[in-house]
């Protein structure tokens, strides 16, 4: 049942990554991209990452893919645009090698040994959310502030971009 | 391939009437439009097959770029939507870590909150 389930939601994973950036339409790219977000968010759930799944809908699915969406409506882009897939032949060079170093990677008999404190039953026991929570505001302070720095940094970056106005300019040329 | 499973010993069943719902769902989704696809008449003119926008005749193409101001909107979404994801795994755990992460959080908001005056402040929330 779980083999099932794990073969079918990396099934839809792959094919829709392939699809993301090989469909014509953008806006069919981006319901390909939503739905392996969905199904990649199923995956997490298969490997009790339940926190994980419900945050890959939660941003992902929802915050990150409607700045997709946004982008592709502020760029203009016409259906089209066959020049991007010219740039195949780096596309397949850096999956190959990456492909390569990840078979390379899994040869290793380490794959798969969970070690350390929390294994399966331990978050099994204390709750998952639980467990991320314990150890990110005690142990992981500093880098949980820094987040609190980065998304800062992010929101004035983008504020200090759209108002100068420089990609309504663009447009206008 | 039994080593790719990690975690197989806890099959989380809690999940299996999310399954089902997302079966049933899409299930209906199908079967009523293959259904309609049997039952509906198959006359097409021009007009029907337009987009449809409420009545009115549609202008021009639906593809133009959208105004700067829906996509600082969108940003500023992602960013405090992240910053409620971090707060989950605060609540449940609030019990346990105590005054300590009352306070860790409260600086966390505070940062960002300086980032939300800075937005208010420069007028990104403003719609003109």
């Amino acid at each position: 049942m779980i083999e099932a389930l794990f073969i079918y939601l990396a099934t839809v994973c792959v094919i829709c990554a392939v699809l993301t950036v090989s469909l014509r339409q953008p806006v069919y790219n981006v319901l390909a991209l939503l739905t392996m977000f969905f199904h990649v968010a199923g995956l997490y759930v298969l490997l009790n990452a339940e926190f994980l799944a419900v945050v890959q809908i939660i941003v992902y699915a929802g915050a990150i893919l409607v700045l997709y969406l946004f982008v592709l409506m502020l760029l203009n882009v016409r259906t089209q645009s066959r020049h991007l897939h010219r740039q195949w032949p780096f596309a397949v060079l850096i999956l190959g090698s990456v492909t390569a170093m990840l078979v390379g990677a899994l040869q290793d008999g380490t794959w798969g040994v969970a070690s350390g404190e929390y294994t399966a039953a331990a978050i099994q026991e204390i709750g998952n959310t639980q467990a991320i929570g314990l150890r990110l505001y005690t142990d992981y302070l500093l880098p949980f502030e820094v987040a609190s720095l980065v998304l800062l940094v992010a929101m004035i970056g983008a504020i200090v971009l759209t108002k100068k106005g420089l990609i309504d300019d663009h447009i206008k040329e | 391939m039994r080593e790719f499973f990690v975690t197989t010993e806890f099959v989380p069943t809690d999940y299996l009437p999310v399954l089902i719902f997302f079966l049933i769902a899409g299930g209906f989704g199908f079967v009523t439009m293959i259904a309609g696809r049997f039952v509906r008449p198959q006359v097409s003119y021009r007009e029907k097959l337009l987009p449809y926008e409420c009545g009115a005749p549609p202008i021009s193409d639906a593809r133009q770029p959208f105004p700067m101001r829906y996509y600082i909107i969108a940003m500023l979404f992602v960013l405090f939507d992240i910053e409620a994801v971090f707060m989950y795994p605060w609540a449940v755990v609030f019990n346990q870590i105590g005054l300590y992460g009352l306070v860790e959080m409260l600086l966390f908001i505070t940062i960002l909150v300086i980032g939300y005056v800075y937005a208010w402040g420069k007028g990104a929330l403003e719609w003109d």
